[in-house]
């Protein structure tokens, strides 16, 4: 065999090639991301032996997969929580990565390559949540058209074609089948082959020590020289943790398939139905958060050059800092720039998951108990306060939306004239009422509100 | 096809220019043949990815409803079929629109489509307001915005009254620029 194709040799040979003997649990992150993409094909596959790209069948194929098909409900879920530990592994082994400055010369193209599979990544959790062909997808697509139609020049050429045409329809899912199916899977196949050769072609980088810099005179004699008196065999000395770590994740992705399954499908996916809540995918999620709090006005700016930058930034990162100190104990910066990440996208994450800029949709009248009058002004005004979606926005005693602030306690806060005005007059994120009650109206509800205090009198 | 060879024989550093200049020759009809070949590929491919780009929808008027179903005042949901739905385009195929009818015989059709982000703004009758489930876009009767991030007015699609029936005017999905 090994005379006749040559594989045996080569496959041991690099199986065994030398690493540095210090790379521990910290290098096991980026291994972990390949055999997340494992099942990610693996799955996918199974799941493409059922589903069908189509916009009027996509859904219907979903619930079969989820409700009937043997394994469907288990498989899905094994495909969601992949996908989901496929983007979690790729920002652990970036951040490990940067952290321990292993970016530095020669490795820059390792890095570049890896930032290309982190968009590919997010493409294809994107265009999978869209797969799922629900209500939630269609406006998914809507969102990324009109992000896209902010580009200038070529905004509504971009919006076209990720809608397929004009409107969301048949055309629509297809194509994303293919980005998602063909397209990106290609494209990772290619760049994880790249990105190994690279690995293979520079070398596991070393854990850094401080004070021990990158010069890239001496670098690549140094690590030979390392290499040559203290080297171990990737396989299995240090495979093994890869492959410890790969199997416990394994286990985790299917445990959670099990217990939790993939996400709840959502109503229909007819464009005509306006009762929808779109939601991404909590990949997304922090991003959603951030297209909603930025200033008014900037979003035709960010919306595309926001992701751009910090393509470019993340692209160019290691062709800038290419030398010098590699420990994160000797760059506070690092230690700082991936803190203050971790600490944004949570933040972020966390308010998106609470979306407090949403209206509350189901906001039931206040209860008798909280309102302290059952006829009068003071009923009125806060009947008037449910109707005119006051508390939609809201918090009367927990009740209502949280758009605006909790007028729980205004009284204590505005005098009649106060409240009349702002009502009247809104503000940047509240509507102006003025033309929208009575003074009759505007009346009772003033009399309302003057009796939300902390000491009731 | 034949890539030019990479591996040179061991006479190459001996070689005549005559053969220097055939190998040069030949490298350059591979590169060129290879051209064409991907070429008569590629271009009707990417003809049909991009089709949609350039296709023109022949818009249409779509009944939503008899005149008298709408009361003056009011803001309805409507639904109709897009221009001309793709045959397993299914519920897909569907848009909606808010109608507003202002007096006897004027109506408005709101897009639903939020300018901010383009998601479906909900009518509240009694409070008299559009708003939006996404980032807290809010919008007055007439469209125009009372809160949050959209930066324009509700975009309105063509409506007329023909033979005692409201009718729109199919159209994309706004995609708003600013």
């Amino acid at each position: 065999m090994d005379d006749r194709t040559g594989l045996p040799g080569m496959i041991g040979r690099t199986a065994r090639h030398l690493v540095p003997p210090d790379a521990k649990w910290w290098y096991v992150f980026g291994s972990a991301t390949l055999c997340a993409f494992m099942i990610q094909v693996i799955s996918g596959i199974a799941l493409a032996f059922v589903y069908i790209p189509s916009a009027g069948e996509a859904y219907s194929t979903l619930h079969f997969i989820s409700e009937e098909a043997p394994f469907g409900h288990f498989l899905r879920g094994l495909h969601y929580y992949g996908a989901s530990a496929m983007v979690l592994m790729v920002g652990l082994h970036m951040a490990q990565v940067f952290l321990a400055g292993s970016y530095k010369f020669p490795r820059e193209l390792n890095w570049a390559t890896g930032v290309l599979l982190l968009a590919f990544t997010l493409a294809m959790g994107f265009t999978g949540q869209l797969l799922r062909g629900d209500q939630n997808a269609v406006w998914t697509v809507v969102v990324a058209a009109e992000q896209a139609g902010r580009t200038p020049f070529i905004g509504q050429w971009l919006a076209h074609f990720i809608l397929g045409g004009d409107t969301v329809g048949g055309a629509t899912f297809t194509r994303f089948f293919a980005i998602h199916v063909f397209i990106m899977p290609g494209f990772i196949f290619a760049f994880v082959g790249l990105h190994l050769w690279l690995v293979l072609r520079h070398g596991i980088s070393e854990p850094p020590k401080p004070g021990k810099l990158v010069d890239p005179k001496t670098y690549r004699q140094e690590y030979k020289e390392l290499l040559e008196k203290e080297g171990k065999p990737f396989w299995p000395d240090s495979a093994w943790r890869d492959v410890v770590f790969c199997v416990a994740m394994i286990v985790v992705i299917a445990a959670l398939a099990l217990v939790s399954g993939a996400p709840q499908l959502g109503k229909p996916p007819d464009p005509s139905i306006t009762t929808a809540s779109p939601r991404p995918d909590w990949y997304f999620m922090w991003y959603f958060a951030v297209l909603a709090l930025l200033p008014h006005g900037t979003e035709q700016y960010f919306l595309v050059f926001g992701p751009l930058i910090v393509g470019i930034i993340l692209i160019a990162l290691p062709f800038v800092f290419n030398r010098g100190e590699r420990s994160p104990w000797r760059r506070p910066w690092a230690i700082a720039i991936v803190l203050m990440t971790v600490v944004m996208i949570a933040t972020l994450w966390i308010a998106g998951a609470k979306s407090p800029w949403s209206p509350n949709f189901n906001a039931q009248p206040l209860p008798a108990s909280v309102v302290g009058a059952t006829n009068g002004p003071v009923f009125l005004g806060a009947q008037l306060f449910h109707d005119k979606g006051c508390l939609n926005c809201h918090l009367i005693a927990g009740n209502g939306g949280r758009r605006g602030p909790d007028l729980t306690a205004v009284a204590d806060r505005l005098s009649s004239n106060q409240m009349i005005l702002k009502i009247a007059n809104g503000a940047v994120n509240m509507p102006a009422y003025a033309a929208n009650l009575t003074p009759a109206q505007m009346d009772a509800l003033v009399a309302f509100l003057q009796t939300r205090r902390i000491q009731r009198q | 096809m034949n890539q030019p060879n990479t591996e040179p024989s061991s006479s190459c550093c001996q070689a005549s220019p005559a053969e220097l200049s055939r190998r040069k020759f030949l490298a350059r009809v591979s590169i060129a043949a290879g051209g064409i070949g991907a070429l008569i590929v590629a271009l009707p491919v990417a003809g049909f990815i991009l089709a949609p780009l350039f296709k023109r929808t022949q818009e249409v008027w779509r009944s939503v409803g008899k005149v008298e179903a709408f009361k003056v005042g009011e803001t309805t949901a409507v639904q109709y079929e897009d221009a001309s739905p793709l045959p397993w385009a299914g519920v897909t195929a569907h848009s909606a629109a808010w109608l507003r009818r202002v007096n006897a015989d004027t109506f408005i059709a709101f897009s639903i489509n939020c300018t901010h982000l383009g998601c479906p703004v909900r009518w509240l009758a009694e409070a008299n307001l559009f708003m939006c489930p996404c980032h807290g876009g809010v919008y007055y009767e007439d469209g125009t915005v009372a809160a949050g991030p959209p930066p324009v007015p509700l975009r309105r699609y063509p409506v007329r009254v023909k033979n005692g029936d409201v009718e729109i005017q199919t159209a994309p999905i706004p995609i708003i620029k600013k």
